[in-house]
């Protein structure tokens, strides 16, 4: 008997398999070949490994000796020729600029050089090999891993000593705008449940033909696609837009004060709340209509005010519905980069568009993993907090 | 290979590219002749449909390869995509000088050898036909020159007119929003000439960190008042809306807006910021033989002078400058409007690739922490 409830148990889990392969497949090995990658870059190491093994020894102030010159010679040429130069070049300028320039230069210059003295040989190619700072550069993008990136993410650096130190004011930009994204996300996700309660409410309690019609109109834009609506807010929003216009006809603004609605953070948050609203009403209707109208009308017969039947009676069953409705336009609001990147203008872009930008034009993706992480570490803590003050098992999504 | 002075196939040559590609098709079942086309990326808008009139019918004319045309903003990544996991759809690409360098250097394009090259018209070798300045690294052949300049509507600005760069930084005088490159290479120098620095000392000024903070300080002036642009096609919209006052723009689509749609645009050439672009091959693409031959086709100097009678963008060879002639489709003599035209030429700073190679990471960086603050 418990054997074969166990073979049965077994059977059951079998069935998973294929859903568990295609998580790791599709989910888990990605994201983990992310995070790894803001700590893990061994292009450098792998490409220089003679010159790295020679600078292991090296005090880091004065400048290498005529081995360390001749080998770092013989590996530029092996590179240009396998045609991987530039690529090691980029890496180590992210370390210190202008490297890439002096690395692409050193290896043209010395591709058929065979002189009595590298040394003079390459700091003839580019001065920078008289200084220690260049071969400090090679160093540390030497390292198989590497801090860096993460310090980065977090407006942090380390300086020619190796202490850790916060970046200059001018290049500091991660942090304030993880602070704007989540400030963001909370206020779309307030802003969501404001508007998306008593609609809900509505759409629960209303008569049937009433209640279908209004759930349609929650669904269609639900089912459009998400450029389409942001595009349309676009033209409505924009400075000759509908909505401009609309104000001046009617006298509320004049020709040359058109108000900037669009291509700033008002632009991004009227737009996600629009995108993200279907995510807020849905859980709550889900579980409005399950509350029988019963509870309220027991409350006010039994001398509730109708503040206190809405506290006491109503909010509480609802509570589990706009638990997941928060929860769900929260997160989503946090990744969100589409709608930002088009009617955010410069200062209500997010933190996902500053990922994406050093995914497909920095191309410096270990920056990307790094921001990555510290938004993923983010999102974990505040959902703990969350599971904390309203209780994840107490969530209702439908 | 076809003969690489002329990249021009005999017709048995055309019959047997036929008989394989017909060969391929039915044995990959694929109902297209993949083989007989070959896919450009380019920058879209009026500058794609010139250099599609100019030498993509052409050469399909001749060598009967379908040229299938794609847009991209000129960024790496999709590229760098494409070479690292062995799937290339790209064939052929229209760089700008600092990313053809980049890529070129990163093992991203095919090699080209220079004396590839079809030789100009009265012969000279390709080598010694190319401007100066343009960066041969091996890896390209064709292009053309563009400049960034600002222009502005006519109608935003009834009394006196900007002239200078600096009138673009000038708000008092010239009040409205300005439309800029949401990028920081041609705006750095546009605001320190604006801020009076010669342009041949710009990038050495560039150089220095007081330099930058210097540009920097020029731009935060106006920053306010910008609205940032993406694609080339946006500045002339934008213009025409009278979303802004002034934009800074690639030349020749302010050009085409004027001539083909009667726009009230005014160029102003002081301090233009003068660069090119010019094709390349993704390295590693299934459709080498078509792609040589395209690149080969436009790297002629009548197919670089046929894009300037469809837009205002000069040839980057020699030979060519004398080919410059007329609009054609609406007559204009094109010489004028050239960037390099010596009465535009006046206050113009060239684009230093390399610096920008160098350096463009870090003051990327910056750009970005400037913007969002």
């Amino acid at each position: 008997m418990a054997r074969a409830l166990r073979s049965a148990r077994v059977r059951a889990a079998l069935l998973t398999l294929p859903l568990v392969a295609f998580i790791g497949a599709t989910f888990v090995a990605p994201l983990g070949a992310m995070l790894i990658r803001g700590v893990h870059q061994p292009l450098v190491a792998d490409s220089m490994p003679r010159t790295l093994a020679r600078l292991e020894g090296w005090d880091g102030r004065s400048v290498p000796d005529e081995a360390t010159f001749r080998t770092l010679a013989s590996e530029l040429r092996s590179l240009r020729e396998r045609r991987v130069l530039g690529a090691v070049a980029a890496r180590v300028n992210r370390v210190e600029s202008g490297m890439r320039g002096a690395l692409v230069r050193t290896a043209r210059k010395l591709r058929r050089a065979s002189p009595a003295s590298w040394r003079e040989a390459t700091i003839a190619a580019d001065p920078a090999w008289g200084e220690a700072r260049a071969w400090r550069a090679i160093r540390r993008a030497g390292e198989r891993y590497t801090a860096r990136h993460y310090l980065n993410a977090l407006d942090l650096r380390r300086d020619a000593a190796g202490a850790v130190s916060a970046q200059p004011p001018e290049r500091r930009i991660y942090l304030s705008l993880l602070g704007r994204t989540l400030a963001v996300a909370a206020a779309i996700t307030a802003i969501c449940l404001v508007l998306g309660y008593p609609l809900a409410h509505l759409i629960a309690n209303a008569r049937p033909a009433t209640s279908n019609l209004l759930l349609l109109l929650v669904l269609v834009p639900f089912w459009t696609s998400l450029l389409v609506r942001t595009t349309s807010w676009i033209v409505l929003l924009q400075n000759q837009g509908v909505v401009n216009d609309l104000l001046v006809a009617v006298g509320l603004i004049d020709e040359e004060e058109r108000v900037a609605l669009i291509y700033n953070m008002t632009g991004t948050l009227i737009a996600m709340t629009h995108v993200l609203l279907p995510f807020m009403i849905l859980p709550l209707y889900a579980v409005m209509r399950t509350i029988p109208p019963q509870y309220l009308r027991a409350a006010a017969s039994l001398g509730a005010t109708w503040r206190q039947a809405f506290v006491r009676v109503y909010w509480p069953q609802t509570l589990p519905g706009a638990a997941a409705g928060a929860l769900l336009v929260f997160i989503l609001a946090i990744g969100y980069y589409i709608t930002p990147a088009l009617v955010g203008g410069r200062t209500g872009q997010l933190i996902s568009n500053m990922i994406a930008y050093h995914m497909q034009e920095s191309l410096n993706w270990g920056l990307a993993a790094a921001l990555g992480g510290v938004l993923l570490v983010c999102v974990a803590a505040l959902y703990l907090v969350y599971d904390r003050l309203v209780g994840i098992e107490r969530m209702r999504l439908a | 290979m076809t003969s690489p002075r002329t990249g021009r196939a005999t017709p048995p040559r055309i019959a047997g590219y036929a008989a394989v590609a017909a060969l391929l098709a039915a044995f990959s079942g694929s109902p297209s002749a993949h083989a007989e086309s070959v896919t450009v990326v380019s920058y879209g808008g009026s500058y794609a449909r010139a250099c599609q009139k100019a030498y993509h019918e052409p050469f399909t004319a001749e060598t009967g390869i379908e040229v299938r045309l794609a847009d991209f903003n000129g960024d790496l990544a999709q590229i760098r995509a494409q070479v690292e996991t062995g799937n290339v759809h790209w064939d052929v690409v229209d760089l700008n000088f600092p990313e053809l360098v980049r890529a070129c250097d990163e093992g991203l394009l095919e090699p080209i050898a220079l004396d590839d090259l079809p030789p100009g018209p009265d012969g000279t070798p390709a080598r010694d036909d190319y401007l100066e300045g343009v960066p041969l690294e091996g890896c390209s052949g064709g292009g053309m020159l563009y400049s960034t300049v600002y222009a502005y509507n006519r109608e935003s600005f009834p009394g006196e007119k900007p002239t200078t760069i600096a009138d673009f930084f000038d708000l008092e005088k010239f009040p409205g929003r300005r439309g800029m490159r949401r990028r920081p290479a041609a705006n750095l120098e546009f605001a320190l000439m604006a801020d009076g620095v010669p342009a041949d000392r710009v990038y050495a000024v560039l150089d220095t960190p007081e330099g930058m903070d210097r540009a920097f300080r020029k731009l935060d002036t106006i920053k306010d008042r910008i609205v940032w642009w993406e694609a080339g096609a946006q500045p002339p919209q934008m213009l025409a809306d009278r979303e802004v006052t002034m934009s800074t723009a690639w030349n020749g689509r302010i050009f085409n807006a004027r001539v083909l749609e009667n726009q009230p645009f005014t160029i102003v050439w002081d301090g233009q910021v003068l660069d090119g672009s010019s094709l390349a091959i993704v390295a590693g693409t299934p459709n080498l033989e078509a792609a040589r031959r395209f690149l080969l086709f436009a790297a002629r100097v009548e197919s670089m002078a046929a894009v300037s009678r469809y837009i205002a963008y000069g040839p980057v060879r020699r030979s060519g400058a004398s080919l410059v002639s007329t609009h054609a489709e609406t007559g204009i003599d094109m010489r004028p409007h050239m960037p390099t035209s010596p009465r535009n030429m006046a206050n113009a700073v060239f684009n230093d690739w390399e610096w920008w190679s160098d350096n463009g990471d870090e003051i990327n960086e910056r750009f970005n922490a400037w913007l969002a603050r």
